[in-house]
């Protein structure tokens, strides 16, 4: 399966390898530089890459690359997945997964990845059971390993590895005991130029923070369960009840986790919170270009547009951008091309207009086509789907909970093309 | 084990650390302070003191003195001392003889050799640095070494880490360490057992093959599933470092491979893919149980079980594929019906289980395990079936950019095949600007694999966004994509033809280019009236640069000349002169140009041609030299070309058939999906070929298990409801374990029990008495006006009651809908005086909204008296009753029809009741009948044949005596009788039935 790991920063230093079989000489990785070179943003590097004697499987993630080296046949997103699921970890262990954090924590790392992988096939990837093998560094607690002379690292196998519920372990206590639901939806769309819908749909997630005593048993409902059209859950929820009759029954994990992902289905129409009046154009005399944006809202649910952003990926040949913003501030970063126009909440009464002169390369021809523009947006409180929580029930312990749920949309992947 | 026994070594290790503090005091020598912290600054001499030499030199002789002399650490001394002796002396000869090289880890060395044990754990965290930076560490071995028997586990952990990376670099030095893992595989706890394995399995020497054997043979026993996955592994790894294990090895896996631990099955399935993926006999007897505990083993080994049953399921059962499958698509429903009774397929019952098994993983937040799922559908489903894993495929494409990548690919293997699967989700395909490159091709791929006559205006105008775009790789893509486009289907031609043609004016080169290309190859497939276009292109020519488009051209000129005869020996004349300077690909074009223009055309072109001709002559490639020699014999007639020149315009100016522009993932198929060789289309190392149906099916009763097995849908019912219910369990019992520990009380245990799920066992306990039993009726005990926000509530579970058989169990809600919090919830005094009642535990505190249910049982004596006591909480009392119906005074008895004649005829006269029922239309199917008696009563069906005389049957809670309910459907009455000594319940009970049957 996997056989080693190198982790490569964005300048193409390795800083990081292990392996899980014999040692492969970390020359292999030259394969991925040449295919780095050739491609033009480090995200079309290809995932996989056959080289005589190896397979390279590569994960892109903050900045870093995770090159796996395969030498038999296994399925490649198995691969992925696990990638993904490293760094995941990494994130939960040190709170980002950065190249600084993880030469900081290079033992810790070491014995995570030593956990997660016994001859190349995962042995515990569950936070909750790593946790219990290897505790994450607070600096509390490296004073007192110091003093005391404890170390990080159990020495006995974790609960969670024997049980049919490998996500909980036992014997956990709150004094607060609270469990928090977030109910996130993103707008994926696709607008053309005079703003018709080409595609829209939303995909929703519920983010769970639960901090409960023992061995507590919930019940999620939803109001309107016919809404959901697809959906995956996180192994604790049982598929049976879903099934019959459309609420998540699970025993939660400890802390932060996915419980859901959801996909509205497309029956329902979806409702697109802004709209943009747009015009970009190129004279074809002269090197400049005219750009005038303006947002107003269109179907918010009765609540306030925030946090909205624009981002323009612009052509190549546009050098500089001279523009006034009615409302928030623009950047405009040269060496990648990219207009940001960062204009917080959404006044109704007051729309917010970007107009000015893009100036371009003297001599570059005109570009041939308009840049289309990113929508990033938050709506709080409100699920843009309609979706509800009718009510949270646990079951299996005595104390009552605190519980909460929120909602918020937001953009997702929504572009207007011009 | 002492000094004594070692003299020889004894002195030769002080000797070697007597030379070794002579080397140190000439050579540069790190200060005292710094090694503990970057040791790599090395002090001048003159700095140090020489009290921090005296301290230093002594530290790791002192140590080594300790540690190695005193026998401390006794597990080293077990192995061959004549190879630590060598081992030891050759590793000190290295490091000294070349002393400025390595000295940078001299005070690392020093601290893995002092005393402290916080030193040594900083030494080895500095040394798995190290080596994580892939810098060499292998000089510190024999430091390092000694500290594998630490107490310390973070040491110890580090050292294995240290170990398994450089044992195979040092495998002398490394049979050190053996015999500790030896001792820990002894170890009572399971967790020390397991890492003792897979560091001992990991240690690659061929030496310690047989102790590893034998190490893998006893943790395939042990008790603990942890360890025995361990061992899983390590049978992988131990047949890679000796493969003439194998035999042995497979013992173990067939072991394994029967256990019933949903930890060990990933495990172990991985390494018969890798030992022995042909005997499939070995999965034989492990089929349905595999598929069982599928849904419950990790996420990881769902993938390789999942994949290993789809290659199994090839070869076991027969094609679900109907093999006119193409005709029956266009078929209607009636005619397929009368196709599958012509052919009668059933599907394997084991193949059914295995589909049916792996459904809900498709729900998996685990992309690996989805698509392996999908690709078990698409291999071993039948056709219709398939397209219930196209949602959760379209789900994945929102995860990460790789998962895209791959899940892409899959796609687009499968939309070739099979359109209409995708073809609802079309939109979602749609390609975004942010899109990275590879991922935007695919997408096009997949879009034109679903382009058919409804949809292709949408897809053609989606297609002209993207011909715009930026990323002009990706917009030369989609210009092939509309080529594709025009030839598949014929409507659109002319329009994507007329599209292209406006791209030529296309200010970029690469999308002009592109252009040009498909053009060309669409011009050939509709060999009409197309000289518009070509004389067009002709036009262009002198502007475009790209080779591959110049070539192009030249080949339409050379290929339809007589249909330009003006504009082609022109173009000629150009070619002439730049032909120097043009690529290969095109020279070779001008030369066929040439030589066709010669044949068609000589008066004009004859000079022209021999020009040309002349010039490929002395080209420097000579692919271009062999074509002109080639040209030239075979048109300009001479003596020595005989034959063939008469055939030249034949040859050359041939009607030649058109490509077909096909896709690129058309072959793709021939892979498993999913796998890795799909994804790079070529046959990666160790990928096991999917096989081929077999015509017929193997024999099905190798699956048959030796223990009597229900039939296969059984038992995928129960295991699934097993697996669910342990799931459940397992949160109960260990919370129920946890409170055992903490509060001794068993009822207190009881009560938390009940307290769960109420409803459920209810249901339970009905579904065993009465199957067709309605809802628990609840009775109000105490309002929460009366109760001052105490509110009460009860049922009868109809349960055994726990604490005495006489008892009636009752389950009472309380609630408490007050905003104040209530305490001390009990009960106090109670009427009659002796009434017998189990109380409920005080409840010590109820919040607000909050309620509890609890279960108590009364003595009712087999009246209808209600039981009177007080409901208390630490304020108030309040007065409640318990009236019981008299049908829940009754407890279900079983018995067959002829005890139930028998004990009816001991109770006749006296004891028999008797009365004639209206009965209600709806009432009288005798599922109606039971329904309705059951309500009402808690007792037991008996069963009986299908005649119109339903039996019933229970006994009293409190004295045990018999009460036998009979009723006799006539036309629209029907005659009830209850036999039982107890007049008054009969009465009673015959009064509430029939009520309860005449109603509606």
């Amino acid at each position: 399966m996997i056989h080693s790991l190198f982790l490569i920063n964005h300048s193409g230093d390795i800083f990081l390898e292990k392996h899980w079989k014999s040692v492969i000489s970390h020359s292999v990785c030259d394969y991925f530089f040449e295919a780095k070179e050739k491609a033009v943003d480090p995200e079309d590097v290809p995932p996989v890459l056959q080289t005589p004697h190896h397979y390279l499987i590569t994960v892109h993630r903050g900045k870093l690359f995770f090159l796996s080296v395969v030498q038999t046949e296994v399925p490649p997103l198995f691969v992925i997945e696990f990638l993904h699921r490293v760094a995941d970890t990494f994130q939960d262990y040190f709170g980002e997964c950065s190249e600084s954090v993880i030469k900081d924590n290079v033992v810790t790392v070491y014995e995570l990845l030593e956990e997660m992988l016994d001859n190349g096939f995962p042995l515990a990837t569950e936070s909750n059971v790593l946790k219990e093998l290897i505790r994450p560094p607070t600096i509390l607690r490296s004073v007192v390993n110091t003093l005391t002379g404890s170390s990080n690292v159990g020495d006995t196998l974790p609960t969670g590895q024997l049980s049919t519920i490998p996500w909980r372990r036992a014997d956990v206590k709150y004094t607060n005991n609270e469990a928090y639901f977030d109910v996130i939806e993103e707008i994926d769309a696709i607008l053309d130029k005079s703003g018709t819908t080409v595609f829209a749909e939303i995909q929703g997630v519920i983010e769970a923070s639960v901090r409960l005593t023992g061995m507590p048993d919930l019940t999620l409902s939803f109001m309107n369960p016919r809404l959901l059209d697809d959906v995956s859950f996180h192994p604790c929820v049982r598929f049976k009840r879903w099934e019959s009759e459309r609420t998540l029954s699970f025993i939660p994990p400890d802390g932060n986790f996915t419980l859901m992902n959801y996909h509205v289905s497309s029956q329902n129409p979806v409702a697109i919170p802004v709209y943009v009046k747009q015009s970009i154009s190129f004279f074809e005399s002269g090197p400049c270009g005219r750009l005038d944006i303006t947002i107003g809202p269109k179907q918010t649910m009765g609540k306030t547009v925030e946090a909205l952003m624009v981002k323009i990926h612009m052509p190549k040949a546009v050098l500089s951008a001279n523009l006034t913003a009615t409302q928030g501030n623009y950047t405009y970063d040269l060496p990648n091309k990219v207009l940001v126009w960062d204009i917080g909440k959404l006044n109704p009464q007051k729309l917010p207009n970007l107009k000015g002169i893009l100036s371009l390369q003297a001599g570059a021809p005109k570009p041939e086509d308009n840049p289309s523009l990113n929508i990033d947006l938050r709506i709080q409180q409100v699920a843009i789907s309609g979706l509800k929580v009718s009510r949270l029930e646990m079951f299996g312990e005595k104390y009552k909970p605190f519980k909460g749920v929120k909602y918020v949309t937001k953009a997702g992947k929504f572009q207007v093309r011009t | 084990m002492s000094v004594q026994n070692f003299p020889p070594i004894y002195s030769t290790v002080v000797e070697i650390f007597q030379w070794l503090k002579s080397v140190y005091k000439n050579i540069s020598f790190p200060e005292k302070g710094s090694c503990l912290s970057s040791g790599r600054s090395l002090a001048p001499r003159g700095r140090r003191s020489c009290s921090s030499i005296g301290c230093i030199v002594s530290v790791p002789f002192g140590s080594h003195n300790n540690v190695w002399s005193t026998g401390r650490d006794p597990a080293i001394w077990e192995a061959d001392t004549d190879a630590v002796y060598a081992a030891l002396s050759h590793h000190l000869w290295s490091t000294f003889t070349a002393p400025e090289a390595k000295s940078s880890n001299e005070d690392l060395k020093e601290m893995l050799e002092s005393n402290k044990e916080s030193l040594k754990l900083e030494a080895m965290k500095r040394v798995v640095g190290l080596i994580a930076k892939g810098k060499n560490a292998s000089e510190l071995f024999p430091a390092v070494v000694k500290n594998v028997a630490s107490k310390n586990i973070e040491l110890k952990k580090l050292v294995y880490v240290y170990l398994v990376r450089y044992a195979e670099e040092q495998q002398d030095l490394a049979l050190l360490s053996i015999s500790t893992f030896q001792r820990a595989l002894k170890e009572p706890n399971q967790f020390i057992r397991a890492s003792a394995l897979r560091v001992l399995s990991s240690i690659r020497v061929s030496i310690i093959v047989p102790i590893m054997m034998l190490a893998i043979k006893e943790a395939s026993a042990d008790m603990s599933p942890y360890v025995r996955k361990t061992a899983a592994h390590a049978i992988q790894k131990l047949y890679s470092l000796d493969p003439d294990q194998k035999e042995q090895l497979i013992e173990v896996i067939e072991k394994l491979l029967k256990d019933k631990s949903t930890l060990v099955a990933g495990s172990v399935v991985v390494a018969f893919d890798e030992v022995c993926p042909d005997r499939i006999d070995l999965i034989h007897k492990n089929y349905r149980k595999l598929c069982n505990l599928l849904v419950d083993v990790e996420e990881w080994g769902q993938v390789v079980i999942i994949s290993m049953l789809t290659r199994y399921a090839r070869t076991q059962f027969t094609s679900p594929w109907k093999e006119d499958n193409e005709k029956a698509f266009y078929e209607s429903e009636e005619e397929k019906k009368d196709q599958t009774e012509a052919t009668p397929y059933t599907m394997d019952p084991d193949h059914r289980l295995l589909l049916r098994n792996t459904k809900p993983l498709l729900q998996s937040r685990n992309t690996a395990v989805v698509m392996s799922v999908a690709q078990l559908y698409w291999h071993l489903a039948p056709k219709h079936e398939v397209n219930i894993v196209t949602k959760s495929l379209v789900r994945l494409l929102r995860s990460h950019r790789e998962v895209q990548y791959i899940v892409l690919q899959n796609i687009a293997t499968m939309s070739i095949q099979r359109k209409g699967m995708f073809e609802p989700f079309m939109k979602s395909f749609y390609v975004r600007s942010t899109d990275a490159t590879h991922i935007k091709t695919l997408k096009l791929e997949i879009l034109t694999n679903l382009a058919n006559e409804a949809n292709i205006s949408t897809i053609l105008r989606e297609f002209q966004t993207y011909v715009k775009s930026q990323d002009k790789a990706f917009a030369a893509a989609t210009i092939q994509a509309i080529g594709r486009c025009a030839t598949d289907i014929s409507e659109v031609t002319d329009t994507c033809l007329s599209g292209l043609v406006l791209l030529l004016s296309n200010r970029d080169e690469t999308v002009v280019a592109e252009s040009v290309v498909v053009i060309k190859k669409l011009l050939q497939t509709q060999p009409t009236q197309h000289s518009d276009i070509i004389k067009h292109m002709a036009k262009l020519f002198d502007n475009i640069s790209v080779s591959m488009a110049r070539a192009s051209i030249l080949w339409l000129m050379g290929e339809y000349c007589e249909r330009v005869p003006k504009i082609a020996p022109d173009v000629l004349r150009k070619m002439a002169k730049t032909f120097t300077a043009e690529e290969d690909i095109v020279k070779l074009q001008t030369v066929n140009l040439a030589a066709k223009l010669y044949l068609t055309n000589s008066k004009q072109t004859k000079l022209l041609t021999q020009y040309i001709l002349n010039l490929g002559k002395y080209d420097q490639s000579y692919d271009i030299r062999d074509r002109t020699r080639f040209v030239r014999q075979l048109i300009v007639p001479n003596e020595k070309s005989g034959a063939l020149n008469k055939y030249a315009r034949r040859i050359l100016l041939a009607p030649k058939p058109a490509p077909m522009l096909e896709s690129a993932f058309k072959d793709r198929d021939r892979f498993q999906l999913g796998t890795l060789s799909h994804s790079i289309n070529s046959k990666a190392t160790g990928y096991q070929e999917l096989s081929d149906w077999p015509a017929v099916a193997p024999d099905q009763s190798v699956r048959n298990v030796e223990v009597v097995e229900p039939s296969s849908s059984e038992s995928e019912e129960q295991s699934s409801d097993e697996s669910d219910e342990t799931s459940s369990d397992s949160g109960k019992s260990s919370s129920g374990s946890e409170k055992s520990s903490s509060e001794s009380e068993p009822e207190q245990k009881k009560k938390t029990k009940t307290k769960k799920a109420p409803q459920k066992k209810s249901k339970a306990a009905a579904a065993v008495t009465a199957p067709s039993f309605g809802p628990v009726k609840t009775h109000e005990l105490l309002h929460h006006m009366t109760g001052k926000g105490l509110s009460a509530k009860y049922h009868f579970p109809r349960q055994p009651c726990l604490y005495q058989p006489s008892m009636v169990a009752v389950q009472v809600i309380l609630a408490n809908s007050s905003d104040h919090s209530l305490e001390k919830i009990h009960i106090g005094d109670r009427s009659p005086a002796g009434l017998n009642i189990h109380c409920f535990n005080t409840i010590e505190r109820l919040e607000p909204e909050a309620s509890v249910t609890v279960s108590m049982g009364i003595d009712f004596s087999d009246s209808t008296q209600a039981a009177n006591f007080q409901l208390c909480t630490k304020e108030d009392q309040f007065s409640v009753s318990i009236q019981p119906v008299v049908g829940e005074l009754l407890m279900p008895s079983t018995m067959s029809e002829q005890d139930f004649s028998k004990e009816q005829g001991k109770l006749l006269g006296m004891n028999e009741t008797s009365a004639t029922v209206a009965m209600a239309t709806a009432n009288t199917s005798s599922q109606a009948v039971s329904k309705q008696v059951l309500s009402v009563a808690n007792v037991g069906v008996v069963s009986s044949g299908p005649n119109d005389l339903h039996r019933f049957a229970g006994r009293t809670v409190s004295s045990g005596a018999l009460v036998l309910v009979s009723l006799e459907l006539k036309e629209s009455s029907a005659l009830l009788t209850i036999n039982t000594e107890k007049s008054v319940m009969a009465s009673m009970l015959l009064r509430d039935l029939k009520q309860a049957l005449a109603l509606a």
